[in-house]
């Protein structure tokens, strides 16, 4: 019984994750093409996004709780807080990924003919990506570490255990929460850097 | 000084200038970088930019392609003002070749080589063909180099391949900027020399960016001095080792030490 708790947490837990890595990526992929083109409004959406990051997670969760349309208990409140905190390594590996590219290899580019969106398509993204993956992967193991936090705000999730564990001062029913989302970040983490690793160039 | 490339350029020839600046000037940041060129390169020259550090010369190559847009004055290509023409397709007709080449290193040796004509959608089959007969030309082994890629290949290696790929698509200008400058002595000359027989062989006309005066004098049909943003000589190899300029001297200086065969 206490095994198929453990299963339908953890997917609850996966699907949290997945949720808000996904919808991250979905903004901060196309955000940070943006911001390498313009560098004013890149300065201060990297610090924007940095100052979200140093936000400790419990007082986030805090803070949206009485918003109106993204606040209240639940899943809503706790992925909204999960993208905002996966942004930033999606984002600044993203931005730091194109701008790090070698320029004469852009300028190369650019003098061959070719346009913003070729060379965005077959230069910038190809050779960024090992740098993109690696700000999916972090963003990825954050999150199913601070995803045990939505709990505390009804977002559910293997966080249930670890405040459940901590109510009834029970070390048992804290690790039945936290062994799984351990495994869940290494088991993560192992496969986004075999997919890296095959993106290297 | 044998071998080196006869001037016989008509100066006062009704022929059409492939690249012409008019009274060009570009600033930057309150600094003027360049201040009132005029020169004209007819069809089949090389003509060397040279010059010291910051003198202009990269700056000036930059016009040709609008890496870089005049402050004031005009380039010509082939007759025609660049900044009416459309950048993508003025650059797509003019080869450009920069130190260690450029290349992609997501990308073989094949595709960097066949990046423009890939670019101007020709037909898989042909560019294959094309990138295989520069391959060959610029003295790499196609069956060998093709599926290679950039950090697989020597320094020399990569500027021939840098020279094939500017080669593709059949530009009539090449544009190149200091291409040799980071090999070693002996792989240089070695590429000195291939590149001005491929030159002749294609028929190409080439504007050559260095600050190397043995370079310069190898390979330009021309060379113009460039000191702090003017053109200060412009002359065949033969006159300007008789130039009276004290700029054109300084460089001259640097080749005492070097005895010619």
């Amino acid at each position: 019984m206490l095994l198929n708790e453990i299963l339908a947490l953890s997917a609850e837990h996966l699907w949290l994750v997945a949720v808000a890595v996904i919808t991250a990526a979905a903004i901060a992929g196309p955000l940070a093409v943006l911001l390498t083109r313009h560098a004013r409004p890149r300065r201060w959406t990297l610090a924007a996004v940095n100052v979200i990051q140093t936000i400790p997670s419990l007082a986030l969760f805090g803070f949206l709780l009485p918003l109106p349309l993204i606040g209240g208990v639940g899943k809503r409140t706790a992925i909204v807080a999960l993208v905002l905190y996966a942004l930033l390594p999606i984002l600044r590996n993203t931005v730091v990924g194109i701008m790090g590219i070698d320029p004469h290899v852009r300028q190369s580019a650019v003098a061959m003919g070719m346009t913003d969106s070729q060379i965005l398509r077959s230069v910038e993204l190809p050779l960024a990506m090992p740098m993109i993956l690696a700000g999916l992967r972090i963003a990825t193991v954050t999150t199913i570490g601070t995803a045990t936090i939505a709990a505390a705000i009804g977002g559910g999730g293997l966080g249930t255990f670890v405040f459940r564990g901590i109510a009834m001062v029970d070390t048992k029913t804290i690790l039945a929460g936290a062994v799984p989302a351990a495994l869940m970040a290494i088991t993560a983490d192992e496969v986004l850097e075999w997919v890296e690793r095959r993106f290297s160039v | 000084m044998n071998g080196l490339p006869e001037a016989n350029i008509n100066y006062d020839g009704p022929m059409a200038a492939l690249v012409e600046f008019q009274s060009l000037t570009y600033e930057i940041a309150g600094r003027a970088v360049l201040r009132g060129i005029d020169l004209r390169i007819e069809e089949n020259e090389t003509v060397v930019l040279l010059g010291r550090s910051g003198s202009g010369k990269t700056t000036l190559l930059k016009m040709v392609n609008r890496l870089l847009e005049p402050s004031s004055g005009a380039v010509l290509f082939s007759g025609k003002s660049v900044t009416a023409s459309d950048p993508i397709t003025l650059r797509r007709g003019i080869g450009y070749v920069i130190q260690e080449g450029g290349l992609f290193p997501h990308q073989s040796v094949a595709q960097n080589v066949g990046l423009v004509p890939w670019l101007q959608g020709w037909p898989e089959d042909r560019i294959a063909a094309r990138v295989r007969e520069l391959l060959e030309a610029v003295g790499l082994s196609a069956a060998v180099y093709a599926g290679r890629y950039p950090k697989q290949l020597s320094g020399g290696e990569k500027q021939r391949v840098g020279i094939a790929r500017a080669l593709a698509a059949d530009p009539p200008l090449l544009l190149l900027d200091e291409p040799f400058a980071a090999l070693d002595p002996i792989t240089r000359f070695e590429m000195q020399q291939h590149f001005s027989r491929l030159r002749k062989a294609y028929g190409k006309t080439a504007l050559f960016v260095t600050h190397d005066i043995r370079e310069a004098l190898l390979l330009g049909t021309r060379i113009a001095l460039l000191h702090e943003g003017r053109l200060d000589v412009v002359a065949s190899p033969d006159d300007f080792l008789r130039t009276e300029s004290v700029h054109a001297r300084a460089f001259l200086a640097t080749l005492n030490e070097w005895s010619p065969n």
